[in-house]
């Protein structure tokens, strides 16, 4: 059953995946193993989107059916979910620029990859990124911008990061529509990632995982 | 139009636009030399979307709202204030002339006061929702449309606009759920009136009445500058603009999360919604490509790019009413310019399935030695400096760039030096660089 219900889930069968988790819940299964098999799932998901085979249309549906499920299981839960995450991220998308498609993508990918990520959302302004980095000691950021105002941003942001005396001990890549290398050495940043599964790569290469 | 215009062919149609886009009805120069220039300009294009060689590779400095940080100001200046808008686009004419193969005037900054009291929710402007020092203003996605509307949509999409969409995009239009459907006059008037009597429904009316008054003074100043432009011998290079009907739909009214579930929950709902837009972005395109002399309609392309869906989904989702939209406007002889944003590499099949020399394709950051080789016989192409570069690279690195691209894309024409993408701010010898490498490199022999 269980490995019905993470091919399901991965192959987003909606009406067969959710009709299995309702039956699952039935049977009194803990249903932790349901939130276990369906993190299983999108592993495979995102797995399917770096290779190509998915895109975006497929990771929101994924996303939306993991919402269901996840609300189907939750009053029969006993204890807080807690996963073992291979490290801390915050992303956001820089001051002046409100355009979120690709942080969220950047979001699901680092997720399913196994990081806790902080999302703080768009138009974020400098002092929160220092703020958020402070507090959740996160060892990686990661800038996403869509347009050219964002050169200055990502810059300023880089900068006000130095100047909280945080930017030794923590790694930034950036990314999204108009970035590209030339913007990341203007900024200072780290790296540039070209897309959500060039996000993952740069962030386990840095906390040196596999 | 000329008489005949029903029995004359797609290729036909194109060239008599292009003679009235050589010949423009309206336009008094201010000198012959005005005259000719105008005309070797506009010229330069025509050659270069027929995949001609013109006498050199032509070129679209990369400027949106540049003018207005050129003059030492910024777009939150020039959108409130239309004779600083003018002053800030005339000075930049000014200066570049010399550099211009064509202008856009400022009609793509829009007025800020009229956004202001229709209370307009669907974009954040500098001052409005984002800093006021940032250069662009920029698009809010939201569901604006709920999934359980497509059929409001689809039975009456005036309708829909109307009583459903506008309220949740105008603020002062937040009664207009309570107005009848036009269509509801019929016989005599007797209670259909009533609500018109609303105070909500009075105020929303009196603004846009005032948006309108706001607007008009704007469009006289905008048009000034591009008459200006004009009797001095810069043409302009579109005259419309038209979105994929599925960006419609993915853009600004269901947001890229919804449509994105639609193509698994309601398919058919979908499929009948950009049917159904289809005709309705074509109409709009038509009437601008015909109001004006430059016969060339721009569609900025979203959704459709490469990593957003897959090749199979852009057949049966994208493809069908996009190339809809495309083939109805080549039907009536306009040239449709398609920006590509992000990347394209994965959709020339596609590209290729069109009639040749009808379109041209600016690309963002596709990779354009392929382009011209699988595209160049069929159609234009245009690109691809990027906007980085342009930004914090040197006049050397620009001029060098260009180059490339010119010795890779300008080989027998067919194509258009330009930027990746546009750009606000910048030094202004990057992009005299980018003209001066048209110049040096690009004259065809």
């Amino acid at each position: 059953m269980a490995e019905d219900f993470v091919n399901l889930l991965a192959d987003l069968k909606e009406q067969e995946v959710l009709a299995l988790t309702e039956k699952r819940i039935k049977s009194g299964e803990d249903p932790m193993k349901i939130l276990d098999d369906s993190r299983a799932a999108m592993a495979i998901v995102g797995k399917r989107f770096a290779d190509g085979e998915y895109f975006l249309p497929e990771l929101v549906f994924s996303g939306e059916l993991l919402k269901q499920i996840s609300e189907m299981v939750k009053p029969h839960l006993k204890q807080a979910v807690e996963t073992k995450k291979l490290g801390k991220v915050v992303i956001g998308t820089v001051a002046g620029d409100i355009h979120d498609i690709g942080l969220n993508i950047v979001e699901f990918m680092l997720d399913v990859n196994g990081f806790d990520v902080t999302n703080l959302g768009v138009d974020v302004p400098v002092e929160k990124f220092v703020e958020t980095v402070k507090k959740t000691k996160a060892p990686i950021v990661g800038l996403s911008g869509f347009l050219t105002p964002a050169f200055d941003a990502m810059k300023e942001t880089v900068e006000a990061l130095d100047k909280a005396g945080l930017r030794k001990g923590i790694k930034v890549m950036i990314g999204g529509g108009q970035m590209d290398d030339e913007v990341r050495k203007y900024a200072k940043a780290d790296a540039y990632g070209k897309d959500a599964m060039a996000a993952v790569t740069l962030a386990k290469g840095w906390i040196g995982a596999k | 139009m000329e008489e005949n215009w029903a029995k004359l062919s797609p290729d036909e149609k194109r060239e008599a636009r292009f003679k009235r886009w050589l010949s423009p009805p309206g336009v008094e120069f201010a000198s012959k030399e005005a005259e000719k220039g105008y005309k070797e300009r506009v010229t330069r294009f025509i050659k270069a979307f027929q995949l001609k060689k013109p006498d050199r590779v032509p070129c679209i400095l990369p400027a949106s709202n540049y003018a207005a940080y050129y003059a030492g100001m910024d777009l939150q200046t020039v959108m409130y204030d239309y004779d600083k808008l003018a002053e800030a686009w005339l000075k930049f004419f000014r200066d570049f002339k010399d550099d211009l193969d064509t202008y856009i005037p400022p009609a793509l900054v829009p007025p800020g006061r009229a956004l202001e009291i229709v209370d307009y929710k669907l974009y954040k402007w500098p001052g409005h929702g984002i800093s006021g020092n940032t250069t662009s203003y920029q698009c809010v996605e939201s569901e604006y449309m709920q999934a359980d509307e497509y059929d409001a949509l689809i039975k009456d999409p005036s309708n829909f606009w109307l009583r459903i969409y506008l309220p949740r995009i105008f603020g002062v239009f937040k009664a207009f759920p309570q107005l009848p459907p036009w269509t509801s006059f019929e016989e005599i008037a007797i209670q259909n009136l009533v609500p018109f009597g609303l105070p909500d429904v009075q105020a929303g009316f009196k603004a846009l009445l005032e948006a309108g008054t706001e607007s008009l003074k704007w469009i006289m100043k905008v048009g000034e500058v591009a008459g200006l432009a004009a009797a001095e011998g810069i043409p302009g290079i579109m005259s419309g603009l038209a979105k994929a009907p599925f960006d419609t739909i993915g853009d600004t009214l269901r947001g890229t999360q919804g449509v994105m579930l639609d193509m698994f929950q309601r398919p058919d709902k979908l499929h009948e919604a950009m049917e159904r837009i289809a005709p309705l972005t074509i109409e709009a395109a038509m009437n601008a490509a015909n109001a004006g002399a430059v016969p060339v309609v721009f569609m900025p392309l979203h959704k459709g790019a490469d990593g957003f869906m897959s090749d199979k989904q852009y057949e049966t989702f994208y493809w069908p009413t996009f190339k809809k939209v495309m083939m109805a406007l080549i039907e009536e002889g306009i040239m449709v310019i398609l920006f590509a944003e992000g990347r394209y590499n994965t959709r020339f099949g596609y590209i290729k399935e069109l009639p040749k020399g009808a379109t041209a394709w600016w690309f963002d950051q596709t990779d354009m030695a392929r382009a011209k080789k699988e595209l160049g016989d069929m159609c234009c192409i245009m690109g691809n400096v990027p906007t980085s570069l342009m930004m914090t690279g040197t006049p050397q690195e620009v001029k060098q760039y260009c180059r490339k691209l010119i010795e890779v894309c300008g080989k027998g024409g067919g194509y258009v030096l330009t930027g990746g993408a546009n750009i606000d701010k910048g030094p202004a010898e990057n992009m005299r660089a980018m003209m001066a490498a048209a110049k040096e490199y690009g004259t065809y022999k």
